[in-house]
């Protein structure tokens, strides 16, 4: 065993676990931030996407420990100060970008951590930034569009229906 | 997984110490490494994470104008570095995994495993970069010796890259489709004094470098150069995704894919 | 102009602020006090005799609590196949007896023939390692045609491994027959519908908890239909008395079918739990999400086509090889059947139409419905037909389909594979799908791709599918087990608000926005006011799941009906505050108005009443206002559509790329337009993943190739572009009461046909001699067909 400390949405946290302890059974089991979901074994799906020191990262593929003295940002802090949905979860729900919400979590982070290095991502860029998180339920075009709306864009002329 | 410790050590010689213990096994960005934990296929002790190293990070360029990195450097912070000084190389460390993997995987831990259809083998090989580690320098001809194995000794870990850097490179890949690792994945480099042209994901040995094409290349630095060469399907990986004759041909459209886009 | 709320407007989804948040409530996410965890041994052989399990250094390993084998449930009963299917000789299918855990045998990679219990994973998994299991390996069997030719059995006791012979419809086998021998034109297509690997999001995940106090037992599982898991574990597996058991199903992530079926790993966590005290938990990982998750379709077929030489059709005839794989999962039986079978005649007048098809068992995971269920596998083979019956005789696809499809004038028609379609036009949605396609620029865009070096085709295809499954009177003539009602309980409470329960689990559908939207119009009542309940079968009064399109077209009309119910007893209690009689109340709007009179009392009023019920005529009127109906729908309903497709080949590499992708469906009445769009896309997304990508594949030896992320091709961002997608102007189902066909696999049906066309067209278009190629359309495929070709 040994201790961490970290912020995680903004509050301190320090708890005692074993080495083996990924920062997703970290986050889930120890802190009961359910939010973030485990979908493979191969760190594939992306439904487990956090933020560390401001990047995205696959919370199965890091130690906790290594998450000793970072700054951790998952879903449960990215809504606005007062409770209200933020810009991209709010387009998500604008444009459907969500169905059953098993991935949804892992989409909106990346699609924070794109915004951040591409304010106005094309579509192309849109979609190969989500190359690292798997939808199996709306065939990605309401979030390639959420994402595209979240960035400012006007995204009425995106395919009719 | 089983139950294991992790150390993280801050200096390179500290990591190198901590090697030395039974079942000690280094962990670079874990990418690969925390999967193959989980799927118990590996049994370490403890783990000696190297991501703590400051000693371990970094671009920069050295006197002779290589391109020098960091091993415990993130694939994201290549394709972001290097960008100015070697655009092929950037441009191959921004296509490997997803951007999350690109945060925590390094390169020192891609090369180190030496995975058949991983990318950053192929720029190496490609570039005839060196390999230093705790205690040597060695060479990419001399480093890559087949499938997931290097000439690392037991505990040497790599502590930096240096990458001449070329006149003109392309890194290729056409991806399989379910990994998007590199079904084959082709590297050329121009230099003042030749063309390199380094292969992976193809074959049964690991990364290759495709030497008929060097020679053609060097004359003449076109995708037509190709035109009379073929790869032997002889020795190159067969499975779901590809036969043999299919990633040879592959190494063929890719090259001259590289070649043009370089 | 579409409306800005109520039916047919596109509200947002309420459910969404929970998942966007991190609120959400999966399975997994549950941390009970004192939970277990539960881990199983699987088999690493495809098929081998259990010669012995030793479990004794298992037991003593630190934090160890329970072994199971599966000796332990060798007195209980098996998880039964929900519909029986009968051979053309009239014999009954095989069906041999599928455990909780193996026994005897273990016949597919994954079978499970041990569990573990312990205090944490890490003690369970090292347990679970130290379990020595010795199994003789026994030959696989893997390919369908050899399983029925061969003498080696997945099942020793049926002595085949046959499951069943079946023919549909037996009696016209001979007038097809002869059809087909006198036609002018006879096409012959042989193909492969590949298997597939659901893959929701979300693992399977179950909790087990006794109360010895009650002996009750509550089951937190991943599942699309809890009571069916209930009367399943209740009445077949283990016994426990139906009101003994509750089964919960919170948030699920995504099913696809795969979270219908009842499988072993939910009575193990039961069991276990009443063994140790403690609640048991088991969650499965993405690779035994692979080896054990029920696989979808897995057909090989050989279609005939006999027309005239103008295209008019004659006769459809198909031999089918259904692979269910090692155990017959719950609707395994039904899927290459009766969701296949009479889906045969197409959107088609053809007269003649003979499907066999003989289910075989292998030494893979079982096979059961997926996403489409039968209905993909019958418009795959028909509209790939039909593509290859058009370039042989040189005529328009489009304008094939058309001379043949069914009039508008012609409903109700019976089609001739046994069918009642009741509303559709295939006519109109061909028109609405050419406007969209712009073929006059196909040329044009060809010509461009061509100078880039790629090749461009355009496919298309029409489709029509039995969805609202389904009438019990006629599934029961089929074969079920089961009826396939819906239910539904409107519970008024006295302030007011409703909270509506019912049996359609929503795991993405967005019930929880759309119901209340239909509730909220037929009341005149805000939405918001209107609370849906499902998942939990100690709160819903019965429910036969999410699946087969049918939630709002079954479920949704049982709720229609107790809101009726609701109205005329407000209608009495409203007649009684105003001093009238019920048959001069009008409701409208929320008001009760007395005819001809401003007197009125609104909905809340005569809510508060019912539950207030002083000076109550008790004798007329019961106090309460909770209404409970169960629908059983009179017919499938008939959703159908037009697709088209234009791709782009690279003939260097065989890569495929979706250049634009034009769905034009008829769902009938839209109850939420933007939630009926992201249910194509979504269908259209695992289509076009099944066309492409996705190929689940055994090798020899039965060991799953495919059985990670690694080497499964599922659909991401970048293999697929945005869809156009139109489903106005739909023709109303003319039986239920919404007028509602069903949306949700209507993608899935349509475009894995869509695509294939298209690669042909662009491969033809190359000088190719090219008719044919299997799904995936992986790039090593096309390109190696196009080296044969």
């Amino acid at each position: 065993m040994a201790s961490v400390t970290m912020q995680v949405n903004g509050k301190s946290v320090s708890k005692d676990v074993e080495g083996r302890t990924l920062l997703v059974d970290f986050l889930r089991n120890d802190l009961r931030l359910t939010g973030t979901h485990v979908g493979c074994d191969t760190s594939q799906c992306g439904a487990c996407v956090v933020h560390v020191n401001g990047q995205s990262v696959k919370a199965c593929a890091m130690f906790a420990i290594e998450a000793d003295g970072a700054e951790v940002a998952t879903i449960e802090g990215q809504a606005n100060a007062d409770g209200s949905l933020n810009v991209i979860q709010q387009a998500f729900q604008d444009h459907h970008g969500l169905q059953c919400g098993f991935c949804t979590p892992g989409m909106v982070m990346t699609a924070a951590a794109l915004l951040k290095e591409n304010p106005k991502p094309s579509e192309a860029e849109v979609r190969s930034y989500l190359e690292g998180n798997i939808c199996r339920c709306t065939g990605y075009h309401n979030i390639v569009k959420a994402i595209m709306a979240a960035s400012g864009q006007d995204v009425a002329a995106i395919a009719a229906e | 997984m089983y139950a294991f410790d992790i150390e993280r050590p801050s200096s390179i010689k500290d990591a190198v110490a901590a090697l030395q213990s039974e079942g000690a096994q280094a962990l670079g960005g874990g990418q690969t490494l925390i999967p193959t934990l989980k799927a118990r296929l590996a049994a370490p002790e403890v783990l000696i994470s190297l991501t703590g190293i400051s000693e371990m990070q970094g671009v920069c360029l050295s006197d002779e104008g290589a391109l020098c990195i960091g091993a415990g450097t993130t694939h994201a912070t290549v394709a972001r570095e290097a960008a100015v000084h070697f655009p092929g190389l950037a441009a191959l460390a921004s296509h490997i995994g997803d951007p999350a993997v690109r945060n925590r995987g390094t390169i020192g831990g891609s090369l180190a495993n030496n995975d058949p259809a991983a990318c950053y083998p192929a720029a190496a090989l490609g570039t005839g970069a060196t390999i230093i580690t705790d205690k040597r320098k060695i060479a990419a001809d001399d480093y890559f010796q087949g499938m997931f194995t290097t000439a690392l000794d037991e505990g040497e870990i790599i502590t930096e890259v240096r990458f001449p850097i070329p006149e003109k490179s392309h890194y290729m890949k056409f991806v399989q489709p379910a990994s998007r690792f590199a079904l084959v994945g082709v590297f050329v480099a121009k230099y003042a004094d030749g063309v390199r042209v380094a292969v992976t994901g193809a074959s049964e040995e690991g990364v290759f470098r495709w030497h008929d094409a060097e020679t053609a290349l060097a004359d003449d630095f076109n995708a037509r150069s190709l035109d009379g060469l073929s790869v032997a399907a002889d020795g190159m990986i067969g499975d779901l995704h590809g036969s043999p004759e299919y990633r040879a041909h592959l190494v063929k459209v890719m090259t001259g894919r590289a070649v043009t886009a370089a | 102009m579409p409306k800005d709320h109520g039916i047919g407007a596109s509200d947002k989804r309420r459910e969404d602020v929970r998942f966007l948040t991190g609120a959400g409530h999966y399975t997994d996410d549950i941390k009970t006090y004192g939970a277990t965890v539960a881990v199983f041994c699987r088999s690493t052989v495809a098929h081998g005799i259990i010669k012995s399990i030793d479990t004794s250094e298992a037991e003593g390993m630190p934090g160890v609590l329970a072994i199971f084998t599966g000796a332990d449930f060798a007195d209980v009963g098996g998880n039964p196949a929900g519909w029986l299917i009968n051979s053309r000789n009239g014999e009954p299918m095989k069906e041999p007896k599928r455990p909780v855990l193996a026994h005897g045998k273990v016949r597919h990679v994954g079978d499970a023939y041990a569990a573990v219990i312990a205090e944490t994973e890490l003690q369970a998994r090292n347990a679970a390692e130290a379990i020595v299991a010795e199994i003789e390996e026994l030959p696989a069997i893997v390919d369908m045609a050899a399983a029925l030719a061969g003498d080696t059995f997945v099942h020793d006791e049926i002595g085949t491994n046959q499951c069943f012979d079946w023919g549909w419809i037996e009696d016209n086998r001979a007038a097809t027959d002869a059809a087909i021998k006198a036609a002018p034109h006879v096409t012959t297509l042989e193909l492969v519908n590949n298997r597939l690997v659901p893959n929701a999001m979300e693992p399977r995940c179950s909790i087990g908890n006794y109360d010895a106090g009650n002996d009750s037992y509550v089951l937190q599982t991943t599942s699309q239909n809890p009571h069916l898991t209930r009367l399943l574990i209740s009445a077949f597996v283990m016994g426990i008395p139906e009101n003994k058991l509750t089964v919960i199903a919170p948030d699920v992530g995504g099913g696809f079918g795969s979270k219908i079926y009842h499988y072993g790993e939910e009575a193990l966590v039961l069991a276990a739990a009443r063994k140790i005290g403690r609640p048991v938990k088991w969650t499965a990982d993405r690779t035994e999400a692979f080896l054990t998750d029920a696989h979808g379709r897995d057909h090989v077929t050989k279609i005939e086509l006999a027309c005239e030489k103008d295209g008019t059709f004659i006769a459809f005839r198909t031999e089918t090889m259904a692979n269910v794989g090692a155990y017959l999962s719950n609707f395994s039986t039904a899927t290459p059947t009766f969701l296949h079978g009479t889906l045969m005649a197409g959107n088609y007048t053809v007269p003649n139409v003979y499907v066999n098809v003989k289910a075989v068992f292998t030494n893979t995971a079982p096979v059961d419905a997926y996403r489409g269920a039968g209905r993909p596998e019958a418009t795959y083979s028909i509209e790939r037909v039909i593509d290859k019956a058009a370039r042989e005789l040189g005529i328009d696809p489009i304008a094939i389909r058309r001379k043949n499809f069914v009039k508008p004038d012609q409903y109700p028609f019976t089609s001739a594979a046994g069918l009642e379609y009741d509303s559709g036009n295939y006519d109109a949605l061909m028109d609405r799908l050419e406007k969209h396609i712009d073929r006059e620029g196909f040329a044009a865009r060809r010509k461009e791709s061509e100078a880039k070096g790629m090749l461009r085709g355009l496919g298309l295809n029409a489709y029509i599918e039995a969805c609202g499954i389904a009438p019990s009177n006629l599934v029961g003539v089929l074969g079920s087990r089961v009826g396939l009602y819906d239910a539904a309980t409107v519970r008024v409470n006295a302030t007011g608000n409703l909270s509506v329960m019912v049996g359609a689990h929503s795991h993405g559908q967005g019930h929880e926005t759309v119901f209340p939207q239909i509730v909220g119009e037929m009341l005149g009542i805000d939405p918001a006011s209107v609370e849906i309940v499902h998942g939990d079968t100690s709160k819903i009064p019965f429910g036969m799941g999410t699946y087969g399109s049918r939630s709002l077209a079954v479920c949704g009309s049982a709720m229609v009906r107790a809101t009726e119910k609701i109205i005329a007893k407000a209608k009495k209690i409203a007649a009684h505050m105003l001093e009238a009689s019920a048959d001069d109340v009008d409701f409208k709007d929320g008001q009760f108005t007395i005819k001809g009179t401003d007197k009125s009392v609104s909905f809340g009023e005569v809510a508060l009443k019912a539950y207030i019920p002083h000076n109550f005529p008790l004798e007329d009127i019961e106090p309460g206002l909770e209404e409970t109906a169960f629908y059983d729908p009179a017919n499938f309903t008939y959703p159908s559509g037009a697709y088209a497709c234009e791709v782009e080949v690279d003939p260097d590499t065989g890569k495929v790329r979706v250049d634009r992708f034009i769905a034009v469906d008829d769902f009938g009445n839209i109850m939420n337009p933007m939630i009926v769009t992201g249910q194509v896309h979504g269908g259209l997304g695992q289509g076009i993943g099944q066309a492409l990508l996705e190929g689940a594949r055994y090798d020899d030896d039965g060991q799953l190739l495919s059985a990670s992320y690694m080497d499964y091709t599922m659909p991401r961002a970048d293999d697929l572009p945005f869809y156009t997608v139109d489903h106005a102007n739909g023709t109303p189902c003319t039986h239920n009461p919404l007028g509602v066909k069903g949306c949700g696999e209507a993608g899935a049906i349509g475009s894995p046909p869509t695509i294939v066309n298209a690669v042909v067209d662009a491969l033809q278009s190359a000088g190719k001699n090219f008719t044919h190629i299997d799904m995936p359309l992986t790039p090593l495929r096309v390109w190696e067909s196009m080296q044969t070709a």
